[in-house]
């Protein structure tokens, strides 16, 4: 198989006023063209750092990042990032904050009708091709993710990034970005590396799922194939013995092989703080 | 409060019965404008009965009718003005016309009238020079600002100096200005008298600091994630200030140009008054001056014109920035 995207022997350190702080140990990961990823780990293991180091937007202390045969320097719209609190500009509507990234992209090699259609293309993609004219402030949280997306994918990026794209949204509206994204990636068939918190969300969409170590000095613990058909139907695989293995695979994974040590901050300072607090706590009730 | 309400009903009036209910069904606006009505009543009332208390050596603090009696003598004085001007062009046309007649050869000499500025002349110099001033001082501060706001290093290098600058008063500027004006800006035929340029000068220099304050902070604290879209998009750093950064920070931009140009009028009236630039600041000195029994009445009508156009002015910069501003949240009151 040849790979579009080489993350290649990455190590991150971030300068504290306590030293160094390693964040990435020897992260290495290939990545087919038209593969969708998802990288799952605890927060904190340092998912985004290597979505931002492919993003160009961090640089890696050592090792590197080649796309297509090239090394990643800089940040750059072959390589679009769907953030996560969807960034959209609020001054412009939909259709403006796409045509921004369309015609910075496209802006020499389209006319202005190409330039239209391309935009009104990509936003009835994501189903939006209604509110083109609504600026952010006027939409749902779900409705700007879905332009956030489209603004992505108007650039035709060679791989698309995606940090915890529906992590803000609710589980209704989050599970129809799924099926809108999983219908998209039907049609377009892109390189796709996801950020995600949730083991459905990973099984459902990824041809593999990449499982990181608890930081510090994270890097991948697992590999996980999925080789679920598609198109992929979240109610028929709900019953399905593979789809619920790999499930209960990354499950293990998460909680038992990487469990989280450290108990939940709020116990240990309430524990800690609860001889000397108990008379007043007793006084404010 | 049920019960006395139920107890006092039988004893109410029909008229008082109407008048209430009809308060009570029409908006919110007609209680806010009935309230503010009677805050003014009572104003004027105190207002009224302490300046019959107050005896100056140019005699009794002028009353609310007083000053609306001036306000009525100086629109007179003003017409009376431009009629006299509007017959000394019509006297100087038929004298020229006259001359012509005469002789063909004779090239007609237009002067100017010279009569004193009316009230309403002052106010409209007093505007020109606070525009001046503002514009010139938005046109400095807005680069620099962003500039700042852009660049962390030139913001440590330069705050100190706005920070110094910026609680100075107009009154320690404004000898330091006219000294430099006078021995830079000369000129035989000045297309400014030195007093406006003075004037204007000072008001520049008091009122940049909160547009320069304000930009640099707008565009400093613009969202981490806009500013990566941008590096995602590879935009071109002019690109980046004008599509990303100027639209992020126009709500800060326009909440400094308000306080600016609030301070810009204040400063104004004090530079007019040193810098005898004919506006609103130099008649309230002349008035001083002249000391006579109705200096203090007229005082009084400019205290009000001034108060007033400076409600405007901030109005006018409202309605600017609700029509600008993608934030219409920013731009409530």
């Amino acid at each position: 198989m040849s790979f579009i995207l080489n993350i290649d022997h990455v190590d991150m350190e971030f300068p504290t006023p306590t030293g160094p702080f390693t964040a990435l140990k020897d992260v290495s990961l290939n990545i087919a063209k038209g593969e969708f990823i998802s990288l799952i780990g605890h927060s904190g293991c340092g998912k985004s750092t290597v979505l931002n180091i492919v993003a160009g937007l961090h640089q890696a202390t050592k090792g590197g990042v080649v796309l297509n045969g090239k090394e990643v320097t800089e940040p750059g719209p072959e390589r679009a990032v769907v953030f996560q609190n969807h960034s959209l500009l609020p001054w412009l509507s939909a259709y403006e904050n796409v045509e921004l990234a369309v015609q910075q992209v496209f802006g020499k090699t389209k006319s202005k009708q190409e330039t239209r259609e391309w935009i009104e293309y990509n936003l009835q993609l994501v189903h939006m091709d209604h509110a083109m004219d609504k600026r952010p402030g006027e939409i749902s949280g779900g409705m700007k993710q879905r332009v956030g997306i489209a603004r992505a994918l108007a650039m035709q990026p060679d791989v698309l990034l995606m940090d915890e794209p529906f992590g803000a949204l609710d589980a209704l509206t989050r599970a129809h970005m799924q099926d809108s994204l999983m219908e998209i990636q039907n049609e377009l068939n892109n390189t796709v590396i996801m950020i995600t918190h949730d083991v459905d969300e990973a099984v459902l969409l990824s041809d593999r799922i990449v499982m990181m170590t608890n930081g510090p000095a994270a890097t991948v613990g697992e590999i996980l194939e999925v080789n679920l058909e598609r198109p992929r139907n979240r109610l028929a695989l709900a019953d399905d013995p593979e789809y619920n293995r790999l499930r209960s695979e990354v499950l293990k994974f998460l909680y038992e092989k990487q469990r989280k040590v450290e108990p939940l901050r709020g116990q240990k300072d309430a524990e800690k703080t609860k001889p000397q607090k108990t008379p007043e706590k007793t006084a404010a009730a | 409060m049920n019960a006395i309400s139920t107890a006092a009903e039988p004893g109410r009036s029909p008229v008082l019965a109407k008048l209430s209910s009809w308060y009570a069904s029409s908006g919110d606006w007609l209680k806010t404008s009935v309230v503010s009505l009677v805050g003014i009543v009572v104003f004027l009332l105190v207002w009224s009965a302490a300046a019959q208390n107050i005896n100056t050596s140019l005699g009794a603090f002028p009353g609310p009718t007083a000053v609306a009696g001036q306000f009525k003598s100086l629109y007179a004085e003003h017409t009376a003005e431009r009629a006299k001007a509007e017959a000394f062009y019509e006297r100087q046309e038929a004298r020229n016309a006259k001359r012509m007649e005469a002789d063909p050869d004779y090239q007609p000499k237009i002067r100017k009238y010279t009569g004193k500025e009316t009230f309403l002349d002052q106010i409209g110099t007093s505007l020109i020079t606070v525009a001046s001033g503002f514009l010139l001082a938005a046109v400095i501060a807005i680069p620099l600002g962003i500039a700042i706001g852009l660049n962390k290093n030139l913001n440590t290098a330069i705050n100190p100096i706005i920070q110094t600058f910026k609680p100075v008063s107009p009154l320690a500027w404004l000898p330091l200005v006219t000294m430099v004006v006078s021995a830079v800006y000369t000129s035989d035929d000045p297309m400014f008298a030195k007093s406006f340029v003075n004037s204007l000068i000072t008001v520049s220099l008091c009122c940049l600091w909160p547009m320069l304050i304000n930009t640099s902070v707008g565009v400093a604290s613009i969202e981490q994630d806009l500013v990566n879209v941008s590096k995602v998009l590879r935009l071109s750093a002019l690109t980046h200030v004008r599509k990303i950064v100027l639209p992020a920070s126009v709500p800060m931009i326009f909440t400094g140009m308000r306080l600016s140009l609030g301070i810009a009028w204040m400063v104004l009236i004090a530079a007019e008054m040193l810098a005898q630039n004919p506006g609103l600041g130099k008649f309230v000195w002349d008035e001083f001056q002249n000391g006579s029994s109705e200096s203090l009445s007229r005082i009084m009508a400019a205290v009000f014109t001034i108060g007033f156009i400076g409600f405007l002015l901030d109005r006018f910069m409202l309605q600017l920035q609700k029509l600008v501003s993608w934030d219409k949240s920013s731009a409530v009151r």
